[in-house]
């Protein structure tokens, strides 16, 4: 499809500023000896600009955790086949040395996972591991990066800070564990940060006050954020941009308020649709996806959400309309991947949609 | 905002709990090792490994102190007699063997034989068991293929005829003994600590250590290593108690020092097969020792797994 259509619509979300990371037409295969590969990520493109909050939404298995790991250079080597471009800074990621790659983990690109107990080595202190990333990437001495250790772990908000340094994992609780990793993915000021669904393991409570540390952390210091999640809450109430994925593709593009106001692309209605609301009346029920992620066909026969979808029509099928599905331009700031989208009447503030779940 | 109204209710709760003493004050912290340590207190089966092992260990340690005679001297030899040994008797408390030798002291200065047998070998072989398995680990690819095929060689040799082929290679002493039973536990120790490292490469702490990018080797020593050896520590007890076993064996074909008139267990149980309708006793208390000692081993290696398992962990 066209590309100068959807880079113009990218810089309408970040204007004047240089994007700090540019994906382009990313693929990412997984070949097993005696299987068919499968394509976990197809053709994504998007990118983030200083200061600017995106977010990865969809289902398990879409594809979000697996462009995470490819922009990160961490995938495994074998077996594992990535292609297009990853830019950061201007700087292609995909094919950069060992060592380069090394050089900007840690230090210019953070990542925080989402399990915080597995992603903490549990026979070495907290302290050793904060500390670890500093005499990595800014070459501190013993002392100096104890006591920035202390601070960092103070900055995120973890009380008696001195005192975790010598503690270990297994004894800090779930939330505490979370302000570790994010204090060790900060430690160096990244200019990127990934969070792969950082909430996903921790309580409502938790999950409230870790993002909005994140969102703190990122306002104060123009940190670009890629969060992946498969919350529409924590998309509402961080992301300015919101990239939706289904079966490795983007499917739709939108600017956080649009997209709730007039998700286009059925699944994302349907995703909406599935979140229970305060405003609704009692007893409203939720309308749920039909079947499960697992029903996805290949983009080659059609559109993967077809069989899922209560607008799928015999077009959506490659084999009837003759083409795959384009991600093409609709309107100022979206993208879409969709033959029957859902349609609002011109003038509807506040009007329902026609065929819209609600 | 909620954060700093959270900073502010966490300052004033932190107050009070000061005021009123209840603010627990930094225990330094519990590594794995010492609540592993703590788990392996309060099991029984545990103890009775540990009280054995211990037991061996000072009856090794201080054999000329606790032994009642001299293991060499042959002091009753005037009362063997075809068809008799002397039983226990004042100051023989085990009585003697066919050459009229004190069977306790020999019993005690043989445990010094096993411990070092044992202990060397072990330590031969998991250290090379080890350097194997940490570069088939850390490296993978084809250093690991060409590494595991090599152990696979290795494996797939029986044991006992391994280290009997490298006793007849290497000459007949006590070295050779310990490089032989040392060989045929190499590749346990390789499996074991590569497999292990394999699965703990993978975890997501590794993952998220090089995503702040660590150097690998800091990665594959400082996290990966630490924590795959626990297997490792438990079979290196294990091994202990078959490398005492093996050592008994190879001895008792011959195969261990050839000066026979040292004491040693296997070579004791080898020399009372002549006289065994006589006084089977000869043999039956040497071959004790061995069961009691691998026994004593084995318990405290598998209340070790226990202990290191996270699985078992309360």
């Amino acid at each position: 499809m066209s590309r100068a259509v959807s880079s113009a619509v990218r810089g309408a979300a970040a204007p004047g500023q240089p994007p700090v990371l540019e994906v382009d037409d990313l693929a990412v295969t997984f070949t097993r000896r005696g299987e068919a590969s499968t394509r976990a990520v197809d053709g994504v493109s998007f990118a983030v600009a200083p200061g600017e909050t995106i977010g990865l939404v969809g289902e398990s298995g879409c594809g979000k955790s697996v462009t995470s790991l490819a922009i990160m250079g961490l995938l495994p080597k074998r077996g594992v086949e990535v292609s297009g471009s990853v830019r950061f800074d201007g700087e292609e990621l995909l094919g950069a040395s060992d060592k380069s790659l090394r050089k900007l983990r840690g230090a210019d690109m953070g990542m925080v996972f989402q399990d915080p107990l597995s992603s903490l080595n549990p026979t070495v202190t907290i302290g050793t591991q904060v500390t670890e990333v500093l005499y990595e990437h800014r070459h501190m001495a013993k002392k100096d990066a104890v006591a920035e250790a202390a601070d960092l772990l103070d900055r995120v908000g973890i009380p008696d800070p001195v005192r975790r340094l010598g503690e270990y994992p297994h004894q800090l609780s779930g939330g505490m564990r979370q302000r570790a990793l994010i204090a060790m993915a900060l430690a160096c000021s990244p200019r990127l940060l990934i969070a792969d669904e950082p909430t996903t393991a921790l309580d409502v409570t938790i999950q409230a006050q870790i993002l909005e540390l994140l969102r703190e952390l990122v306002q104060g210091s123009g940190t670009a954020l890629i969060m992946i999640t498969h919350d529409l809450g924590v998309v509402a109430g961080l992301c300015d941009r919101v990239h939706v994925m289904y079966a490795g593709k983007i499917i739709e593009t939108a600017d956080r308020h649009d997209l709730f106001a007039r998700p286009r692309q059925p699944y994302t209605g349907g995703l909406l649709g599935s979140v229970p609301r305060l405003d609704a009346g009692r007893g409203t029920p939720l309308t749920p996806i039909r079947g499960s992620a697992r029903d996805a066909i290949p983009w080659a026969e059609g559109c993967a959400f077809a069989p899922r979808c209560d607008h799928a029509q015999d077009d959506c099928l490659t084999e009837v309309s003759g083409s795959t599905i384009p991600l093409e331009y609709d309107g100022p700031g979206r993208e879409l991947r969709c033959r029957h989208p859902l349609q609002y009447p011109p003038a509807a503030t506040g009007a329902t949609a026609v065929g819209a779940p609600r | 905002m909620t954060a700093s109204l959270g900073n502010r209710r966490r300052e004033r709760i932190d107050a009070l709990a000061a005021r009123a003493g209840a603010l627990p004050e930094g225990d330094g912290g519990v590594s794995l090792v010492k609540s592993a340590f703590r788990r392996l207190r309060r099991n029984p089966v545990a103890i009775i490994g540990a009280v054995i092992v211990v037991v061996f260990l000072l009856v090794a340690l201080f054999a000329p102190w606790l032994a009642p005679k001299d293991p060499y001297a042959q002091s009753l030899l005037s009362e063997v007699r075809q068809g008799s040994i002397p039983g226990p008797r004042p100051g023989y408390p085990l009585g003697v063997d066919q050459l009229g030798r004190d069977l306790l002291s020999r019993l005690i200065y043989g445990s010094r034989q096993s411990l070092v047998i044992g202990v060397v070998a072990t330590v031969l072989g998991s250290f090379f068991g080890l350097l194997l398995g940490v570069l088939a680990g850390a490296f993978g690819g084809w250093v690991d293929t060409v590494i595991m095929r090599f152990v696979d060689i290795l494996l797939s040799v029986p044991g006992l005829l391994m280290a009997i082929s490298i006793s007849v290679l290497l000459g007949q002493n006590q070295v050779s003994l310990m490089i032989a039973i040392a060989v045929t536990q190499v590749p346990v120790f390789a499996r074991l600590l590569r497999g292990s490292m394999l699965v703990q490469r993978d975890r997501d702490y590794a993952v998220a250590a090089q995503a702040l990018g660590v150097r690998r080797r800091r990665i594959v020593l400082s996290h990966v290593l630490p924590n795959s050896l626990s297997p490792v520590i438990v079979q290196a007890t294990l091994s202990l108690a078959t490398a005492i076993i093996e050592a008994a064996a190879l001895s008792f074909l011959g195969l261990g020092n050839p000066d026979i008139s040292r004491p040693e267990w296997g070579a004791m149980l080898a020399s009372a097969q002549s006289v065994l309708s006589v006084r089977p006793q000869l043999a039956i208390y040497p071959a004790l020792c061995i069961i009691v000692v691998a026994l004593g081993f084995t318990l405290l290696g598998e209340a070790l797994r226990e202990a290191l398992d996270p699985k078992f962990r309360r």
